[in-house]
């Protein structure tokens, strides 16, 4: 039997007929084209899945897209503006902090909501805070110094949390 | 995952009633075991039972003398970022803010750690040291017979855990080896002096959370990690596998007891 789902996808309303075992990830994918949102392990434990729901950062390969009918998500596709990448896009950019790029849209989707709590957090505050996401690169140290660049930017009134 | 009915129910009451009515009921609360349960079918329920969207189950608030009222659709983020639990039982804050990682914490809760009762979760340490009281739909059941073995519990079929009732301790602490990978306890160990007096509970290291008498007993007559020295814990019941052999979690119940009552006399 499937069942109606409807939420707000990138300050967007966007709504689908899902089983109620349909996986957030597999909705967002599959059924609105969304694949920036990527699926690793799919056993909650890289956060290669990581999305915003109603502001705060989850594993959507952990969630079924039945749990998030009314709450408002944003993926890593919400982030850019009018064609320019996000601040914390571009500061991974900037400090190479991806190579082969597969965990790059939960590295920053992570990253985000620890900068909406801590605007400025340091390597060990970032460290920690990137527990849930791993990256088979080992490319880490760039991703903390993009983390850091990135929230040094966003407070400097570039953009967004 | 195999198919199955999904309810979203706005009350205590409709949940309760769903759940007598259906099949198979299961309860889901964050989802962080049940879905990977379901994902890699090793469960098959005729229906799942949301508790997302019942208020009655959330929320912090005082109880009687001074304790903490939690309700189990709390998350272990909301616990961990609680001024109420940070200044009631701060053990009880540090032990929420290390489970697993920020993405799990934002979406696993109390009540569903608890009902679930996983040998290595945080929480069971955590309401057995403190001498917590389980809330159901119908009764109060102590932390001491609430958790019965692996994956097993007190609770009936039908009865939801509302809340958990923390008492305030004189003091407590916990100190937990994690697995490096998955975050869970390998051994957890939390110190806690109570009205009802020293309490030391483990978990990680057996078929389920337990209470060592001989540290409790060796706490009380002097509150040091040096009365500890000595005390070991028989591997004869403890858990051996790819983490950690059966006298390597020994040892670590020893190391851990003795860092938490470090940390609970301010010496962490």
């Amino acid at each position: 039997m499937s069942m109606n789902v409807a939420f707000t996808l990138n300050g967007k309303a966007v709504s689908a007929e899902v089983e109620p075992r349909t996986l957030l990830v597999t909705m967002l994918r599959e059924q609105l084209q969304q694949t920036g949102t990527h699926v690793g392990c799919d056993t909650s434990q890289c956060g290669a899945c990581v999305v915003h729901v109603n502001g705060q950062s989850v594993k959507s390969c952990s969630l079924l897209a039945v749990q998030v009918d009314g709450a408002e998500v944003t993926t890593i596709e919400g982030l850019a503006e009018n064609g320019e990448l996000h601040p914390m896009q571009a500061a991974f950019r900037e400090n190479h902090g991806l190579q082969c790029g597969f965990c790059t849209p939960g590295m920053i989707m992570s990253a985000l909501d620890l900068v909406q709590h801590n605007p400025n957090p340091s390597e060990t505050e970032i460290r920690h805070w990137l527990e849930g996401n791993i990256c088979r690169c080992t490319g880490y140290h760039n991703i903390v110094k993009s983390i850091k660049a990135g929230a040094e930017a966003m407070s400097a009134g570039q953009s967004k949390a | 995952m195999y198919n199955f009915n999904y309810h979203r129910p706005q009350s205590l009451a409709d949940a309760g009633s769903t759940l007598q009515n259906v099949e198979d009921g299961k309860l889901l609360a964050g989802g962080m075991t049940l879905l990977p349960t379901l994902k890699m079918r090793l469960a098959q329920p005729s229906d799942l039972i949301d508790l997302a969207q019942i208020n009655e189950l959330k929320g912090i608030c005082q109880g009687d003398n001074g304790s903490l009222v939690i309700g189990a659709m709390t998350t272990h983020a909301e616990v961990a970022a609680s001024p109420e639990v940070q200044q009631a039982i701060p053990a009880l804050a540090q032990l929420a803010g290390g489970i697993g990682d920020p993405q799990v914490r934002h979406r696993g809760t109390l009540g569903g750690s608890v009902a679930n009762n996983d040998p290595a979760a945080d929480y069971p340490a955590a309401l057995l040291a403190l001498n917590a009281t389980v809330r159901t739909q119908q009764r109060s059941i102590s932390a001491d017979e609430f958790f019965v073995d692996m994956f097993e519990t007190a609770l009936d079929d039908g009865e939801i855990l509302t809340a958990v009732e923390f008492p305030r301790p004189k003091r407590a602490a916990y100190a937990k080896f994690p697995n490096p990978a998955s975050r869970y306890a390998m051994v957890g160990v939390m110190v806690a002096e109570t009205d009802t007096g020293v309490r030391v509970a483990v978990t990680g290291a057996a078929s389920s959370v337990f209470r060592v008498e001989a540290m409790e007993q060796a706490l009380t007559a002097n509150f040091s990690p040096d009365a500890l020295k000595g005390i070991v814990v028989p591997e004869d019941n403890l858990n051996s596998d790819i983490h950690a052999s059966a006298d390597y979690r020994a040892h670590l119940i020893g190391v851990m007891a003795r860092r938490a009552v470090a940390a609970c006399l301010g010496a962490d």
